[in-house]
């Protein structure tokens, strides 16, 4: 192999002559853990509305939630980023397509905006079927009680649902993670794109390389530790075979 | 707003976008299911052999290739295969590999990993009778397997991979990251050369998304269709 | 011909099988009854090693079953079985049920295959079926063709597990048939039932089992007219009464 190994690599200055390439990827990784939790949280809230909406018997709320989950699952994330990034100040009102276009960390905010847009069409889905696969007495029974549909939801269906969906909830979480790596191409300096500027400035490709998959592993296992935990604390006794209170 | 909207430029760009960029995208996505699914299929097999020695390895690579972003799998490979490839024929240098081998090698392999876990979900619903019914007539594990187990689990699984296939399709996309000449790539040399971002990103998504729906619609027909055989 | 000696089993630390010894000779029908979770399923499974045993020994026509060294898929294709949910091959039609074994496993040619598969289809009366696909077949005839490919391997030895608990009453009795006419032909067999008519009919002995025991074993005029132990008679006086 004529491939030169430098592990030491990572504690001499990059040319930035400030910070040295270790710290270089630690700034790339909060860059995307920070970018995955602020998508997370706008896929989230959008995801549940967008969900619900496709459950309720309202046709056109049903419908709108429809279109809305085909859109944005049809279109590559890296075409959407695109849109966002590019497009979209060039098709808005010409003083508000400026204003985007100077904006400071304008890769961020977009990158968060595109992947939390992308992600609630993902987590739409999971809620959908969540609700779908309870049984449909449980609405009934909450309306036979005197509950409006509104209060059916937040009382019965809801805090049943999101209980099913944590497990994929957690991928899909993961999956922001992983999916923000795809802003490097409209300029978010994350974990991938940290290495890859590494890799370019030192030539030491692997080390590089290497040292960004072990920060994704990292942070992989500790988010399904974290989500496991949190799934045994809300687990219903009895229900789906999860947490027995007592003995089989 | 789109007053200055030029759909010229489109239609002067289709030959490029579609003869070069999209052939390389289907190319890409059918090789690499392909060969996605018969290594799943493998890795599969390997982690429900019971033996600690096919179990291990084949579970370590799955969870790794699923643990990291696409992005950087891209970029390892783009930069390991020519080094391997140098060790695996003897050459005094990282030998030249062409773009399309190196993303359809990344492509392959990581995809190989999901589909593992569409097939291992689909080995294991096939009920434990009729393993035993075949070996009771004295099968053997490769004949069980071949004859039994896997055409039953293809079977069931054809909705499932099909809709892999399609985001595989959509992720071809990111070989953007590597300078690859693909449908999004030949839309963005075009947007970049003629300075028409709008419309060809716009026509992009377009085109992606008209494909993507016309798929998954048919494969939702599909799984009618089977769901009434049943 | 079948001879178990001191077998038992665990699953984990669940014990479910308890010294259990029994034998069933050339051309005999053995009945194996008891309540459910008897163990009786799990014994037969064991016979033919689709189940490992821990304790005892298991010889099926001098060949042992439990012996690491054996070579269990040749052993098995001489033992035919007959499982409780029929177990055909969904998604082959009933012709390459019968012949799939026969050509992978004994190597026989197509048309031998195809020829003793179609021989059998008549012999239980189903010769009329043969390019149908299993989700086309009742229950009963399910069953019937799952019994034909176990005899299109000219077994030594036929195991039947439960194989009338699953169907529809109405279709019972074509498969008893079925099996009666082979056990007249001098079939060997051992066969998990609830079925006591069958057993008063062609078995030579009744073995009954509770709580993976053999706790009676016995001819079976003996067993059905004075069972020596209580839990055998309880057993029968609940279920006699239908």
């Amino acid at each position: 192999m004529s491939y030169h190994w430098n592990w030491g690599i990572f504690f001499q200055l990059s040319p930035d002559g400030v910070h040295t390439y270790l710290s270089m990827l630690l700034h790339g990784t909060v860059w995307t853990l920070v970018t995955g939790i602020c998508a997370w949280i706008i896929a989230l809230v959008l995801g549940s509305i967008i969900g619900v909406m496709r459950t309720v018997p309202n046709r056109w709320l049903a419908r709108i939630g429809q279109y809305y989950v085909e859109l944005f699952r049809n279109v590559p994330l890296l075409v959407q980023m695109f849109l966002w990034y590019f497009v979209f100040p060039e098709v808005v009102p010409e003083a508000f397509g400026d204003w985007l276009k100077q904006l400071p960390d304008a890769s961020f905010y977009t990158g968060v905006f595109a992947l939390g847009l992308y992600t609630a069409a993902r987590v739409a889905e999971q809620v959908r079927a969540a609700i779908g696969s309870l049984p449909r007495g449980q609405r009934l029974a909450g309306l036979a009680l005197g509950l409006t549909l509104p209060q059916a939801y937040a009382y019965v269906l809801l805090p049943m649902a999101f209980r099913i969906i944590l497990p994929p909830l957690t991928s899909e979480f993961l999956n922001i993670l992983k999916n923000s790596a795809v802003a490097l191409t409209i300029g978010l300096m994350e974990l991938t794109a940290s290495a890859r500027a590494m890799s370019e400035f030192s030539f030491q490709v692997f080390e590089a390389f290497t040292a960004a998959t072990i920060i994704y592993i990292i942070i992989n296992i500790i988010v399904t530790f974290a989500m496991q935990a949190l799934e045994h604390r809300v687990a219903v006794p009895g229900y789906l075979g999860r947490a027995p209170s007592t003995g089989h | 707003m789109f007053a200055n909207f030029d759909f010229d430029v489109i239609i002067r760009s289709l030959p490029y976008l579609f003869y070069d960029g999209m052939r390389f995208t289907i190319m890409l996505t059918a090789l690499a299911t392909a060969g996605g699914i018969v290594i799943g299929t493998l890795l599969a097999l390997m982690r429900l052999s019971g033996f600690p020695l096919l179990t291990l390895p084949a579970a370590a690579y799955v969870n790794l290739m699923r643990s990291v972003p696409f992005v950087l799998m891209i970029f390892w490979f783009y930069f390991l295969v020519p080094y391997i490839g140098q060790w695996v024929i003897g050459a005094s240098a990282p030998i030249q590999v062409g773009a399309f081998l190196s993303s359809l090698i990344t492509f392959t392999l990581f995809e190989a990993a999901y589909f593992s876990e569409i097939m291992r979900a689909g080995i294991q619903s096939i009920a434990r009778g009729q393993v035993a019914a075949a070996q009771a007539l004295g099968m053997t594990y490769w004949t069980v397997m071949g004859y039994i187990v896997l055409p039953q689990a293809f079977r069931n699984m054809v909705p499932v991979l099909l809709t892999q296939t399609i985001i595989l399709f959509q992720d071809t996309s990111l070989v953007y990251v590597i300078s690859v000449t693909d449908f999004l790539g030949a839309a963005s040399k075009v947007a970049q050369r003629d300075g028409r971002l709008v419309e060809m990103y716009l026509f992009a998504a377009v085109v992606y998304f008209l494909i993507s729906l016309c798929a998954s619609q048919a494969v939702r027909q599909l799984q009618q269709r089977i769901a009434i055989i049943r | 011909m079948i001879s178990l000696k001191e077998v038992s089993k665990w699953y984990g630390t669940m014990q479910v099988l308890n010294n259990c010894s029994t034998e069933v000779a050339r051309g005999e029908v053995l009945v194996v009854c008891g309540p459910s979770g008897s163990g009786k399923s799990t014994l037969i499974k064991c016979v033919n090693g689709l189940e490992p045993i821990q304790k005892g020994s298991i010889t099926v026509d001098g060949v042992s079953v439990d012996d690491p060294k054996t070579n269990l898929p040749k052993l098995r294709a001489r033992i035919g079985m007959v499982f409780q949910h029929f177990e055909l091959f969904p998604h082959l039609s009933v012709t390459r049920n019968l012949v799939l074994a026969q050509m992978k496993v004994l190597g026989r040619g197509k048309e031998e295959a195809m020829d003793k598969g179609l021989k059998l289809l008549d012999r239980v009366g189903l010769r009329s079926h043969a390019d149908k696909y299993p989700g086309e077949l009742s229950g009963g005839q399910q069953q019937r063709v799952a019994i034909a490919r176990a005899l299109a391997m000219d077994p030594i030895a036929m195991l039947f597990d439960e194989p009338t608990s699953a169907l529809d009453p109405e279709m019972i009795k074509e498969v008893l048939d079925v099996m009666i006419a082979l056990a007249k032909d001098g079939m060997t067999m051992m066969v998990v039932t609830h079925e006591m008519g069958f057993a008063r009919q062609v078995a030579r002995r009744v073995v009954f089992m509770d709580k993976g025991e053999i706790v009676e074993d016995a001819p079976t005029a003996d067993f059905f007219g004075k069972p020596r132990s209580e839990r055998a008679q309880q057993f029968l006086s609940k279920i006699l009464q239908h």
